[in-house]
């Protein structure tokens, strides 16, 4: 067994460990734990792929920022992130199912279609020179959009998840007291229904 | 025994069905978001495993790059959204987001 079959294998476990973990824990720390684990293992396997610039990417932008929002959201959000118990009905337990059964066809027929031998790679496939310049020749414009849509989900977020300042919570109490005055103000001046 | 691309598709269709069904099941947003990750991760896996036995350029590689920088931008937002709605319901729970049905 060459050390690169043994890392896949070991990668494979870890990633597949981490998968179910990050669904199957009830608590949301502990999942972002396995999540971290499940990252960390897929750069493993990208390295076995040739990948090493994707894998020190993967772990750059996973491990270092989606997983760190992950644990600083459920730390904002406290207890009352563990929700209690998954209320599953039966038809989504039957689209699980469902769902299970086409991903094991996909398995056999991945499995089926192996192409065992893998070709020789060029000078420079997957280090930062072969990839850097892929990205600035063939992709240098989805490369510009991806920056602004990084601009408009970083500004999205703010706005979203501000919520509101002080500023405006006292402008909202005063137009609130005098709406309060002036609907006080109207039924004095209105005479009630005659009987 | 040699890797070969089987192998690897085999391993990222496994963890594809493992996030899907999370995604189905589990009730808690930011269960639900960590399983589309798995999801994301899945793809990238596929993508960098057919490059990799395609090697005449970097096209798959390049594309897991920017899967990647899309699922950073949509965490950003959606962890956004989770805050915005925990304040609103004071729950993650997806159960308790039901105020577009009455």
């Amino acid at each position: 067994m060459s050390s690169s079959t043994l890392l896949f294998c070991v990668c494979a476990f870890v990633a597949l460990a981490g998968a179910v973990g990050t669904v199957a824990s009830r608590r949301p720390l502990r999942a972002a734990m396995a999540l971290l684990a499940h990252i960390v293992a897929l750069a493993g396997l990208y390295l076995t792929l040739h990948a090493q610039l994707l894998a020190a990417i993967q772990l750059l932008v996973y491990a270092g920022a989606i997983v760190v929002l992950f644990v600083f959201v459920i730390m904002l959000i406290g207890p009352a992130s563990e929700t209690s118990g998954s209320g599953r009905a039966g038809m989504v337990r039957m689209s699980s199912l469902v769902l299970m059964g086409m991903v094991t066809a996909t398995i056999a027929f991945a499995i089926v279609d192996t192409d065992p031998v893998a070709p020789a790679l060029p000078a420079a496939f997957g280090d930062v020179e072969g990839v850097g310049r892929a990205l600035y020749t063939q992709g240098l414009v989805p490369f510009e959009i991806i920056s602004i849509t990084l601009l408009v989900a970083i500004i999205g977020a703010v706005a979203v998840a501000r919520g509101k300042t002080a500023a405006e919570k006292t402008i909202e109490a005063k137009e609130k007291a005098r709406a309060d005055v002036e609907a006080r103000l109207t039924e004095g001046v209105v005479p009630a229904p005659a009987e | 025994m040699t890797l070969g691309l089987g192998e690897y598709l085999a391993l990222a269709s496994i963890l594809f069905g493992i996030g899907a069904i999370g995604f189905l099941v589990r009730r808690n947003v930011l269960i639900q978001l960590m399983s589309i990750e798995l999801m994301l991760n899945a793809v990238n896996v596929v993508l960098v495993a057919v490059n990799r036995f395609h090697p005449d350029n970097h096209a798959g590689q390049l594309f897991a790059f920017f899967v990647i920088a899309v699922a950073a931008a949509e965490v950003a937002t959606g962890l956004a959204i989770v805050i915005a709605l925990f304040r609103l319901k004071k729950s993650v729970d997806t159960d308790q987001a039901a105020s577009l049905k009455h």
